[in-house]
């Protein structure tokens, strides 16, 4: 389903603030697998996603998905084929237009639009049914601007948005990390529903490890912009929060190594 | 009376500009300064096409087209050349100027001997009114010309509002108003915000040259210094529209806008009436729109601090 053949993506190149964000990154996804991706700050986890989303065009290394090659693809062509849910509440909804005019937008994700209407009478009622399914009393303020919601009940709505269309590939960025504990809960367990009911398959960047390892059926694992390890069959169905603590622990401690072999060096040197 | 027909007459002919200033500020968040040069350019276009021989709606139809091109180049100057966006509509607005005194020959173009969309407004007024000169309303004498002229006005305005109206409930048009509002969101469903920007400022500036040639025509000449501070004007309509209506509904803030600028240029009437200098005019109008920016931030600081003290106490 999606293909990532060893992409490269440095920022600032050649400057004092060069950033090699992803080196010589590989990761196949069959379809309906539902991948989380770790990693401490800065490790290129958000990175990965938005080359994948179309965020910025690769240095090099190819990226496949549906059997297109979107690696030159900009982000709004690549929408037809990918749902997104971002880390911020407010990104994924137009605030002062309506629910109904938002879910409206979200279902031509990816087609053309003409001068039909957006909310039309059927296409309301589809939309409420479906907004009725999140719980959340939602679908009696259909007309209500979504700038008035709080930021769980728009991020569930991003996530109502993001699969209307059922995407080949879904992806979620940290997406209940500006939430309350209640909220996040809820968003979680509405993504694992619907990721169940539609077998979608999935990206998920989160900071949370127990939500590493209640959802999804691999877990990668990053740092510097590389895979460091990738979780996957039993290894996986094993894998307790503590465990992946303890590999970041391994990192930072095999880091701190380096420091002070370079600070030894220096001493001894000059 | 005749004072303030035409007052309204010209509110809402420039109604139709604060509509254009409304797309392009509130709808897309772009200060959009090319309306300085495209309502010249509509006027110019028009009137250049009517003096030649043309008819009075295809002139008109041709000048909202220039319109329309003069903002899609912004549009792409803003978007495929990641020019600044202000600075795009400058750098277009300055074209514009010396394209407009080409169209026009010189800087001045009378349309007094042309049949004009005002000329035609007049010739229906007097067929309907059996060619009375005058007309009688609750005690007013009021000249048929400018009645005719404000019902004809007035019918194209309230059409073009329904239509606007209607085209911001379409996918294409909501897709407008989302991109606007949100253009990471809009991108993410697929939408290229570049390609709807530059659609939306095309609209923009085709409503504000329709809105040049109407005036062209209503005042019978067009002149290529008739821009010059029109974008505070019809920024002045749109706030004052947005207090008239007081909620963000895109129905009612349309209605608001031309209700804002029919209101505005009542206002300038009377002050003018009352002995007010014309030179001060856009001091005044630039004045307004100042302070109409800054007060809600205003009013905020100063119940902030009223609150203040209550707290410590």
């Amino acid at each position: 389903m999606l293909q990532i053949k060893r992409i490269f993506k440095t920022f600032n190149p050649s400057t004092p603030n060069e950033v090699r964000a992803l080196s010589d990154v590989s990761l196949h996804l069959t379809p309906g697998s539902f991948l989380i991706i770790i990693g401490t700050n800065g490790s290129g986890k958000s990175t990965l996603l938005n080359a994948v989303a179309g965020s910025f065009i690769v240095d090099t290394g190819n990226i496949t998905l549906a059997g297109h090659n979107i690696t030159k693809w900009p982000e709004h062509r690549r929408a037809k084929l990918i749902g997104r849910v971002f880390q911020n509440p407010f990104s994924g909804t137009a605030p002062t237009m309506s629910i109904a005019e938002n879910l409206s937008l979200a279902a031509r994700r990816g087609k053309s639009r003409g001068l039909g209407w957006a909310v039309h009478r059927r296409g309301a009622s589809d939309i409420r049914d479906r907004i009725r399914s999140l719980n959340m009393g939602l679908e009696d303020r259909m007309d209500n601007a979504i700038g008035s919601l709080s930021g769980g009940q728009r991020q569930a709505l991003t996530l109502l948005m993001a699969s209307w269309l059922k995407p080949d590939l879904l992806l979620l960025d940290e997406h209940t990390a500006a939430l309350d504990p209640k909220s996040a809960d809820q968003v979680i367990r509405l993504t694992h529903d619907i990721i169940e009911r539609d077998k979608l398959t999935t990206l998920m960047v989160t900071h949370s490890m127990q939500q590493a390892v209640n959802l999804g059926d691999r877990i990668i694992m990053m740092h510097r912009g590389r895979i460091l390890h990738d979780l996957n069959g039993s290894e996986r169905a094993r894998a307790r929060p503590e465990d992946l603590l303890g590999r970041f622990e391994d990192v930072r401690r095999r880091e701190q190594m380096d420091t002070s072999v370079a600070e030894m060096l220096q001493q001894s040197y000059v | 009376m005749t004072l303030l027909i035409g007052a309204m007459t010209l509110g809402l002919i420039l109604g139709l500009l604060a509509l254009g200033v409304y797309v392009s500020f509130r709808i897309f968040n772009i200060p959009d300064i090319t309306a300085e040069g495209s309502v010249t350019l509509g006027a110019a276009v028009a009137a250049a096409l009517m003096v030649s021989g043309h008819g009075a709606v295809v002139a008109t139809i041709a000048g909202t087209a220039a319109g329309m091109v003069a903002g899609a180049v912004t549009g792409v100057l803003a978007t495929k050349c990641n020019i600044n966006k202000l600075l795009s509509g400058i750098i277009v607005m300055t074209a514009l100027y010396s394209i407009n005194l080409h169209v026009m020959g010189k800087s001045n173009l009378p349309l007094l001997n042309e049949t004009t969309l005002a000329t035609r407004a007049e010739q229906f007024g007097n067929k309907i009114f059996g060619g009375a000169t005058d007309l009688n309303i609750a005690g007013w004498d009021v000249g048929v010309r400018d009645a005719s002229m404000l019902i004809g006005v007035f019918l194209f305005i309230v059409a073009t509002c329904v239509l606007l109206y209607l085209f911001f409930r379409t996918n294409l048009g909501t897709a407008m108003r989302a991109t606007g509002d949100n253009p990471q969101m809009i991108c993410a469903l697929g939408v290229s915000v570049d390609a709807v920007t530059i659609f939306g400022l095309a609209v923009s500036n085709g409503l504000i040259a329709l809105s040049g040639a109407l005036v062209a025509q209503y005042q019978g000449f067009a002149d290529v210094q008739m821009g010059v501070g029109i974008v505070v004007l019809g920024l002045a309509s749109v706030i004052i529209g947005e207090a008239l209506v007081g909620t963000r509904a895109v129905g009612l803030l349309i209605t608001g806008t031309v209700m804002g600028s029919v209101l505005f240029r009542l206002l300038v009437a009377i002050a003018l009436r009352w002995g007010l200098n014309p030179n001060d005019l856009k001091l005044i109008t630039a004045t307004f729109v100042f302070l109409a920016l800054v007060m809600p931030d205003l009013a905020r600081r100063v119940r902030i601090r009223r609150l203040a003290p209550a707290r410590e106490a």
